[in-house]
Order: structure tokens, then C-alpha cells, then sequence
């Protein structure tokens, strides 16, 4: 299971990168962006997955006492659960610069922007 | 008991990468929502993965952020820019 | 299509460097010692039933500062890029009519989603939840509210005055951490109780709370942000 979902994760990163770079219009390679960063949070959740094990919670079918047998890896879920919510905002961030850029220029076509080369 | 989970798994990974590749490759008309929504679709999918993955902390977060804020937010900016949806051809500016 | 080959052979690199990632990767059988110190003493030291949110808040406290300050950043720097510009060619912007649908439901809806957020934050430290969940929750009930009015105007003071009330509270009640116990956002300035009950683990569910109050203020303000930019044509 683990190997499925960590295949799963690395071909979601690669589709979006596709996307990205072959996309010329900006709105789509933001959606792009946003499903190169859900498989990144597939392939990171996948490492800490231990077969046969449960969830990190202590409740009335894992008890404080027999935890360190029964639990999988906490770690890779605290860091994916801040990487979700940076995600969104960065999201957020691109989403309004480019409608900047189209109030400015008028088109969202990236082969117009080219202030920047010499 | 557990082949079926494994076989859940697979399916569920297919249906992901489907998802995944619509919202790049889809075009003409009216085909900016459908690539939005399509994204959204890979996030709620992504979130019942992290359940059988056992995480429901992150399958709860995912299904509320990346499927339904960012969803939100893209149609949000879309609907102000209906001009911007056009596609543009490959051969005309290289 | 000499660029969409470029672009073939460069994904296909990175494709060959995931492979090998992938086949030399061998799953442990055992926890290594970090999840294994969590496991064991997490319910004894902070008295949480959930290993992830002590983690969160108390053991990695400083990095939760640390993203929230991010998207502290993120939603101001959305207010003010949104409110640059020239103003003068301000269209109307033809309004759809809401149905009668969305306008009888949200008045049924909208509180229930609230309670819902307040729920799952509160109790972030017995079930999976916590502060994220619940303030991404609370700012789906306000999407609602803004969805079924679009011409009603959210107090931009209102947000701004919760948002930096928690932020401050959460800061000095890790500095008050520091004070009585010697350890910055130390969850025993409260007392411990009994393991299970909803009154427990210290100050885990105040801080929590205060966060999914930060959270959910901070992606409102995007959000009606948002909602009142001009269109264009």
C-alpha cells in the first residue's frame, strides 16, 4: 500500500509540473501548481504509513499502554497538516497577482509579459 | 478483508490520475471551469487516500481547504476576469 | 513542439530520479525513536488524547507561530495589493439573482456550520480536529453568508479586531509559558485533569482555540477581499 499511494504522489507532481510547463494561459498553471502540492502531500503521508498499524490517536481501541505497538509515525502528519494550510495561501497570493497583471496588460497570455528580458 | 482494501486503493489511485490528467489536457469552450473543478475533484480524492493512509487529521484538513476554499477562491477571481479564458494557440507567438 | 519535447525530457529525468528514490525505500518495521518518545510519554507529560495536535501545540509550538504569522502575511498583503490602484473605472457589475433556495438556507445553515467549527475546535485534543479544521470550517459558513448576499458588506474592523486579539493572546499566553514554567508555550501553566475528559491536557484546548479563531478570521478577510475586487473587462 505504501508503494501505490507513494507511485500515486510522485505522478500527481509530474502531471502538474506538465502543466506548467506547457500551459501557456496563467490561470492554468496555477491549477497546475495546486495539483503538484496535493501530490506532494500524498508522497509525504506515505512514508510515515506503517503496515498493520492505526492512526496516532489514543482512544478506547488503543489504549496509553500498548501506543508504542499500535501507532504509525506521527511526525509526517504534523508537518503535512502546516504545509496544507501554507499551500492555500500561497495559492491565494498567485491568484491575486494575476489579476493584477490583467488589470495592467489586459491578457493573460505569458508570452506578452516581457519587460523583464533583454 | 484486506485485498479489498488494496483493490479500493488502486481504484481510487486511478480515478486520482484521470482526474489529474482532465484538468490539464481539457479544451475549447467553457473549459477553464472544468479543469477548476477538476482539480477540486483531485483534492477531495486525495483526502479519502490520506484516510486509508491513516491520517484523519490531514484528510480532514485537505477536504476542507484544498477542496473547498481553494475551489472558492479560483471562481471567485475567474468570475472578474471573463476575458482571460481564452486559450492561446501554441504555433502563433513562438 | 520542440518546446513541448524539452519539457517531455525534463519530466522524464525527474521521473527517473523518483523511481530510484522509490525502489531503494524499505518501510520500518519498528517506530524509530522520535515517534517512539512521542508515543510513549505524550499522555503522561501533556495529557492529550490526540498525539498529533500535543505535537502541534506543545512539543513543535514554535512552528505553528511560525505558520501563522505566514498567513498573517498572505491575507495583508491581499488587502493591501487589492486596494492599490486606480479607482476610476469602477463598472457595475450586472448582478445574478440569488434564488430563494440560498436565501432561506443560509439563515438555517449558517449557524449550524459555525457550531460545527466551534465543536471540532474545542475538542482538538480528545478527536481528530483541532484549530486548522475549525477555522477553515468558520470560513465556510462566512463564504455562505457572502454567497447569499452579494451586496452586503462584511466590517473589515470586526475580522481585523478578533484576528490580532488571538494572535496576541496566543503570544502571551506562551510568554506567561515561559514565566511560570521555564519552557515557551508550556501547556502546564494549567492544570493537567483527568485523561479523556474535555477539561484536560492543560492549556491545549485554550491555545488551540485561540488559533482556529486566527485561522478562521484570517481566510474571512481573504475572502471578502475577494468578494468586493471590480470586475474587468
Amino acid at each position: 500500500m505504501t508503494y501505490i499511494a507513494m507511485a500515486t504522489g510522485f505522478l500527481l507532481i509530474l502531471i502538474g509540473f506538465y502543466g506548467v510547463l506547457t500551459n501557456r494561459n496563467l490561470l492554468r498553471m496555477i491549477v497546475a501548481f495546486t495539483i503538484a502540492n496535493s501530490g506532494i502531500n500524498v508522497v509525504i503521508i506515505a512514508i510515515g504509513y506503517m503496515h498493520g498499524r492505526t492512526a496516532p490517536i489514543l482512544d478506547a481501541t488503543v489504549s496509553a499502554a500498548d501506543a508504542l505497538t499500535r501507532i504509525i509515525d506521527p511526525v509526517p502528519q504534523v508537518l503535512v497538516l502546516t504545509a496544507i494550510v501554507i499551500g492555500v495561501g500561497v495559492t491565494a497570493l498567485m491568484l491575486v497577482f494575476a489579476y493584477k497583471l490583467y488589470e495592467r496588460k489586459g491578457t493573460l497570455d505569458i508570452a506578452k509579459f516581457t519587460e523583464l528580458k533583454w | 478483508m484486506s485485498t479489498l482494501l488494496t483493490v479500493m486503493t488502486v481504484v481510487l489511485c486511478i480515478a486520482t490520475l484521470v482526474a489529474a490528467i482532465v484538468s490539464i489536457q481539457v479544451k475549447g469552450d467553457k473549459s477553464m471551469p472544468i479543469a477548476i473543478l477538476a482539480a477540486g475533484l483531485v483534492s477531495l480524492l486525495a483526502s479519502v487516500l490520506f484516510l486509508i493512509l491513516a491520517a484523519p487529521d490531514v484528510a480532514m484538513t485537505e477536504a476542507a481547504i484544498g477542496g473547498g476554499l481553494t475551489t472558492f477562491l479560483f471562481f471567485f477571481v475567474l468570475a472578474r476576469m471573463r476575458n482571460g479564458e481564452r486559450e492561446y494557440e501554441e504555433g502563433k507567438h513562438d | 513542439m520542440i518546446k513541448r519535447f524539452l519539457a517531455l525530457a525534463l519530466l522524464a529525468g525527474i521521473g527517473v530520479i523518483f523511481v530510484a528514490l522509490m525502489m531503494s525505500y524499505v518501510p520500518d518495521a519498528n517506530l524509530n525513536l522520535t515517534a517512539r518518545y512521542y508515543a510513549e510519554n505524550t499522555a503522561s507529560e501533556t495529557g492529550s488524547a490526540n498525539i498529533v495536535t500535543a505535537i502541534l501545540v506543545t512539543y513543535r509550538g514554535l512552528d505553528t507561530l511560525g505558520e501563522v504569522t505566514v498567513l498573517f502575511l498572505a491575507s495583508s498583503i491581499i488587502g493591501l495589493v487589492l486596494s492599490l490602484g486606480n479607482k476610476q473605472n469602477k463598472t457595475l457589475r450586472k448582478l445574478v439573482p440569488v434564488g430563494e433556495l440560498l436565501t432561506t438556507g443560509k439563515s438555517y445553515l449558517a449557524p449550524i456550520i459555525m457550531l460545527l467549527g466551534v465543536y471540532v475546535f474545542v475538542n482538538g485534543h480528545l478527536t481528530p480536529g483541532g484549530g486548522f479544521q475549525g477555522g477553515a470550517i468558520i470560513a465556510s459558513g462566512m463564504l455562505l453568508l457572502l454567497l447569499s448576499d452579494p451586496l452586503k458588506h462584511f466590517s473589515h474592523a470586526l475580522i481585523s479586531v478578533v484576528e490580532s486579539m488571538s494572535g496576541f493572546v496566543y503570544v502571551s499566553l506562551g510568554v506567561l509559558g515561559i514565566v511560570l514554567t521555564g519552557s515557551f508555550l508550556d501547556n502546564r501553566i494549567l492544570p493537567l485533569g483527568d485523561f479523556g475528559d474535555l477539561i484536560s491536557a492543560g492549556a491545549i484546548p485554550l491555545i488551540y482555540s485561540l488559533i482556529g479563531l486566527k485561522v478562521g478570521a484570517e481566510f474571512s478577510s481573504m475572502l471578502a477581499n475577494l468578494s468586493e475586487m471590480e470586475d474587468l473587462q
